[in-house]
């Protein structure tokens, strides 16, 4: 037998106890982090909150006043980009996972995805300025809600793609192909298999888009125009509430509206992050029940 | 004929528009990615070209009024930044992905897991004014206190290259814990289980098995990363001061106002005139080519994997 | 019709060459299966008897580079015709998978799954099918009372047999199994032989299996495949006790496999 030396045991384990803290640290500092940012905006920010504060308008460039006009316009936005990124981006998964043959188009097309959902969203914003806000602008009201949302669909279709692809994905093999041949078409197996048994996945990366569209801020920048005045319809030029808090704490200066609109921003991405799991496990559960 | 297709079959022809449908949607992604390229470039590229490429890229002088066009001040800013977070964001990164999958007991796990989905969540703009306040602050606090003797003025803002590089590594830690667990969870419970069958510790295991076989996943989270930080705008725009200075080289480096490539398309976009969003888009058209260039290693990465 | 044993053969196979990329994994492969008799396919694993399984209702096409070489005729259609319609193929041609594979759906709506499919809408007609298929299958006693609970909740016997009755619903007039008991207890592979034994009345059955006592209990005939190739085709009980070939011998004697 090697005889080993009680020293080195001791050391061996001195590294790992040395090693596991500091992990457990940076794990540790993250959370951190988090509460840190969390509870601070809150802590600012809720004082500000309140009914007016939600249901006004803004006066002075935001410096006072509510924050009305930005929720419309974040719905509206909201609504658009997902009505119209949903259907686009889960029929894409079908298409590239149900029916198209693996090849050469194939993977042009994934690359094509993926190097969509690495483009900056300010490179985004800066070609739905020059193609949705000025080329296609007779059409888009210019700066405006549509054309915002257009480009809001560029952004996040990767996402909702790339997600809903995994979605199918995970669906076997083997009940696609005992329903395949039944003689039945493949439409008819993704509408009453593939599709059932993927919609929580999808339904998640549809509300994890929602989340990203909420706190988009650069692509908004250049394509919504800003607007402080409440929008009656899509061709309106609008704010989220991601740019109004942009816009209060750079143009005006008053930080503490600013963190009004944060608090209000945190507690809707916390919603929907719990909405994403909650809906994700009832999902799963009623289909499987 | 018994098994014939027949031409007017409901089924049949349902799939087939079905079918001619999901195509032209699947064909969406390619055709915005071309739009974008184009777009881009035939805004930027021309004059780039008029302009002089080299004098656009490394000219140091930005002053859109007297149609001076040099970004060189920008790529160091944004270059600066995008590494300084590297070196903090990513060994952190890494040390939680590692501590999630390999060390973390359950529960503990159920707490970080979502945390961290929560931090990739909450707005760009909301930690941009989180870093406007505090860390801006505390900055302040200390350039001009203990180091105001060695800083110059300009750099005593608070608003600086370090408030950058601290909210950058924040908001890419995210990235960089997800995709390195799901690489470091990938790797064979056999390669583990053969470590451990020699003897080996548990830190031993993680740090020569289970690190280097995971390697390519971790060295792509990395390079998402990179990508995640060089695009990153709105946060960023709040806290580096945004002034077109080439930082003195040294430590005092840290407490420099720059400007990134995307802060300088996202603050003059909106009030710029013909030639000045030209050069704007040609700004673009560098940011464009890094992204290009991060996207082709991390292709790179997995062709070598696989 | 030049002969007597081609007019009653419902599935023909003439000289079939299958490719996966570029392996050939069957070779010069012939073989004639008749009306309402019971086929098996037996030898080792690999060896081709799943993939002649698959060409033979086109599940094959699924897998990207696959290359069928050769004919294969049902009903003397030939069914790699460009004019043929695999969903119409299948329709006649079901199959029981070797993992019992019940959509996560109800009892009744698994087996009106297909009929559903095919345009079939009245409600009580559509039970008429279920009770028919499901009774027929040998499973309507352990599950009338509860046809509307989740068909995951089954045993893997009663999912195997329910699985059967959804293809019998389609009223096909062939039924491939692979291996249809490999995932079965002993008890549960019983009833499902029981039933294979009925199915000849008004079904032909092409069964492939690794176990040879169970081609033995079940089929009329059995061919035996090694390599990609057919070895000895012959009545089963001929084959068990006189096989003509040597490889035949080895592999029945357990030499191999």
């Amino acid at each position: 037998m090697v005889e080993v030396k009680p020293n080195h045991l001791i050391k061996v384990k001195r590294n790992q106890v040395f090693a596991f803290t500091m992990l457990s640290l940076a794990a540790a500092l993250t959370v951190l982090i988090l509460l840190a940012i969390v509870i601070y905006v809150m802590s600012q920010g809720l004082s500000v909150i309140s009914m007016e504060f939600l249901l006004d308008s803004p006066k002075s460039m935001g410096a006072e006043g509510g924050i009305y006009p930005a929720i419309v316009g974040t719905i509206y936005l909201v609504g658009l980009v997902i009505l119209i990124a949903a259907p686009i981006g889960v029929g894409t998964a079908i298409y590239l996972n149900e029916y198209m043959p693996d090849g050469r188009f194939k993977s042009v097309l994934r690359f094509a995805t993926e190097l969509l959902a690495a483009i900056p969203s300010i490179v985004h914003g800066m070609f739905g300025f020059l193609f949705f806000v000025i080329a296609l602008g007779d059409y888009t009201g210019g700066w405006s809600i549509l054309s915002g949302a257009l480009t809001g669909v560029v952004m996040i279709l990767p996402i909702i793609i790339r997600a809903s692809e995994e979605a199918l994905r995970s669906v076997s093999n083997n009940l696609k192909e005992g329903s395949l041949a039944l003689g039945t078409t493949r439409w008819y197996t993704i509408k009453k298999i593939v599709l059932p048994l993927a919609i929580p996945g999808i339904t998640t990366s549809i509300i994890l888009a929602i989340g990203r569209v909420i706190g988009e801020t650069a692509a908004f920048l250049l394509t919504l125009g800003g607007s402080l005045l409440l929008a009656t319809t899509v061709f309106d030029g609008a704010r989220t509430l991601a740019l109004h808090l942009y816009l209060v704490a750079m143009e005006t200066g008053n930080t503490e509206m600013a963190f009004g609109t944060g608090a209000v921003l945190i507690v809707l991405i916390l919603i929907i992050n719990l909405a994403a799991t909650g809906l994700f496990k009832l999902l799963v559960r009623r289909f499987s029940a | 004929m018994k098994f014939q297709k027949e031409k007017n079959n409901k089924s049949n022809i349902e799939e087939g528009i079905v079918k001619v449908i999901l195509f032209i949607m699947a064909l969406s992604s390619v055709i915005s990615l071309g739009l974008i390229t184009f777009f881009v470039f035939n805004e930027g590229l021309p004059f780039m070209i008029n302009y002089g490429i080299t004098d656009f890229i490394f000219g140091t002088t930005w002053n859109p009024t007297d149609q001076v066009y040099g970004i060189f001040p920008m790529i160091v800013g944004s270059v600066i930044v995008t590494v300084l977070a590297m070196l903090i964001g990513a060994p952190i990164g890494i040390a939680v992905a590692v501590y999630l999958v390999e060390i973390a007991p359950r529960r503990v796990a159920k707490i970080v897991k979502p945390a961290i989905q929560l931090l990739e969540g909450i707005p760009s703009v909301v930690i941009g004014l989180f870093g406007m306040v505090v860390i801006i602050d505390l900055l302040r606090r200390i350039s001009r206190g203990p180091l105001s003797e060695y800083l110059p003025a300009g750099y005593q803002t608070g608003y600086s290259v370090l408030a950058g590089v601290l909210i950058l590594a924040i908001m890419i830690l995210p990235t960089i814990i997800s995709i390195s667990a799901d690489s470091i969870r990938a790797v064979p419970q056999e390669y583990k289980e053969g470590s451990y069958a020699m003897g080996a510790t548990k830190w031993q295991t993680i740090f020569r098995v289970v690190v280097p076989a995971a390697k390519s996943g971790i060295l792509a989270a990395v390079i998402l990363g990179v990508g995640r930080a060089i695009g990153e705008t709105m946060a960023i725009i709040m806290v580096v001061g945004n002034s077109v200075q080439i930082p003195i080289p040294g430590w005092e480096t840290l407490f420099a106002p720059v400007r990134t490539l995307t802060g300088n398309i996202a603050l003059e976009m909106g009030y710029a005139g013909p030639e000045h969003r030209q050069a704007l888009f040609a700004t673009g058209i560098i940011l464009f080519i890094f992204i290009i260039i991060i996207n082709s290693l991390t292709l790179l990465l997995r062709r070598r994997r696989t | 019709m030049t002969n007597q044993k081609e007019s009653n053969a419902i599935i023909e196979i003439e000289d079939l060459d299958f490719y996966y990329n570029q392996t050939k994994a069957l070779k010069n492969v012939s073989l004639d299966i008749n009306k309402n008799e019971v086929f098996a396919f037996i030898g080792p694993s690999g060896c081709g008897k799943t993939t002649l399984l698959r060409v033979l209702n086109r599940m094959n096409d699924l897998i990207p580079k696959t290359r069928v070489v050769g004919k294969v005729q049902i009903e003397g259609h030939d069914i790699y015709d460009p004019n043929v319609d695999v969903v119409q193929l299948r329709k006649s041609v079901g199959t029981v998978f070797q993992k019992p594979n019940p959509f996560p759906i109800s009892i009744f709506d698994n087996v009106a799954y297909g009929p559903k499919a095919h345009g079939i809408k009245n409600k009580k007609e559509l039970m008429e099918i279920v009770e028919e298929s499901l009774r027929q299958a040998a499973l309507w006693d352990e599950v009338k009372d509860r046809l509307n609970d989740s068909a995951t909740g089954l045993s893997g016997g009663q999912q195997q047999r329910l699985c059967i009755a959804r293809v019998m619903a389609v009223k096909p007039e062939i039924i491939l199994m692979d291996e249809p008991t490999s995932a079965l207890d002993p008890i549960a592979t019983l009833k499902v032989e029981e039933l294979i034994n009925e199915l000849k009345q008004n079904y032909t059955v092409v069964i492939v299996t690794h176990n040879m006592e169970q081609a033995a209990r079940v089929s009329d005939k059995t061919a035996l495949f090694l390599n990609g190739s057919i070895i000895e085709t012959n009545e089963t009980n001929q084959l068990f006790t006189n096989p003509k070939e040597q490889e035949t011998e080895d592999y029945i004697t357990g030499k191999f496999g």
